[in-house]
């Protein structure tokens, strides 16, 4: 306990030890969406168009709703640890920082349930 | 613990000389929140109007083309924003594996992948849209716009 910085010293804990699991969570997602997203991206280049039919079509096949699910899951866990660490950085007030984090969490909760459960529901619902 | 108030905390955008590293760190943090906000929600809005019908789909669609169903310029301001972004940001996420690793720290190594990751977005960028957007281009210059 003699060892840490001034603060560390003054409160006797040291560190949370929680900061590498964060860091951790951030590039595991990180290296799914070089797959996830990159595939995405290469996909919506290959359809012939972004109409309704070959959206749907295109979303029913179970391959696709399976990575699209986890592309959904893995991109707004992502962003809710990068939208984070941003805040952590750039908001001093804590009142603020609190209630932003917070809608943070909701933000990237609801886009998840939004994005899974509408290529569920096409994927599940079969083509029209 | 006393502290000279004058010196910053960190890396701080107004206090230290510019270099290829600072803009590349900013440039991700701009892209990764510009993707999280613009890229989720776009993302969430249009599964949810695809699963939600015809009718909703092509109100989604509306948004980002014209009537003949070529996508107008509302669409391309956020298409090619979010590709710009999607290029930064992979591009410097693989940088960032690299410097994870311990690798790519030395000055000139440094500043050259940095370089590299912003002329790299840019160009890859510019390749895509001329790619897609051949065809149109290609009409405006036989004068059949």
């Amino acid at each position: 306990m003699g060892t840490g910085t001034g603060l560390g010293r003054v409160r006797g804990l040291g560190s949370a030890k929680q900061g590498a699991h964060h860091w951790w969570q951030q590039r595991l997602t990180a290296a799914g969406n070089v797959l996830l997203v990159s595939w995405f991206v290469l996909s919506l280049l290959r359809l012939p168009d972004l109409s309704y039919s070959v959206v749907t079509d295109w979303l029913s096949s179970p391959l696709v709703a399976i990575a699209m699910i986890l592309l959904s899951a893995n991109v707004f866990w992502h962003l809710r640890l990068g939208l984070q660490v941003v805040i952590e950085d750039y908001i001093e007030n804590e009142a603020t920082k609190l209630a932003v984090i917070l809608l943070i969490n909701f933000y990237a909760a609801g886009g998840a349930a939004v994005a899974i459960f509408s290529i569920a529901k096409i994927a599940f619902g079969g083509a029209a | 613990m006393s502290r000279n108030p004058d010196r910053p905390l960190s890396p701080h955008l107004m206090h230290w000389k510019w270099g290829p590293h600072m803009l590349v760190s900013i440039l991700h943090r701009m892209a990764g929140v510009g993707l999280a906000v613009v890229g989720g929600l776009l993302l969430a809005w249009w599964l949810l109007s695809a699963a939600s019908g015809e009718a909703a789909y092509e109100s989604f669609l509306d948004w980002f083309t014209v009537d003949s169903g070529a996508i107008n310029i509302i669409g391309v301001i956020f298409c090619v924003g979010l590709t710009w972004a999607f290029f930064q940001h992979l591009f410097n996420g693989l940088r960032h594996f690299v410097l994870d690793m311990g690798a790519g720290y030395e000055l000139k190594t440094n500043r050259r992948w940095a370089l590299i990751v912003v002329w790299g977005a840019i160009l890859a960028t510019a390749g895509l849209w001329v790619w897609l957007l051949w065809p149109a281009l290609v009409n405006i210059s036989a004068g059949e716009f």
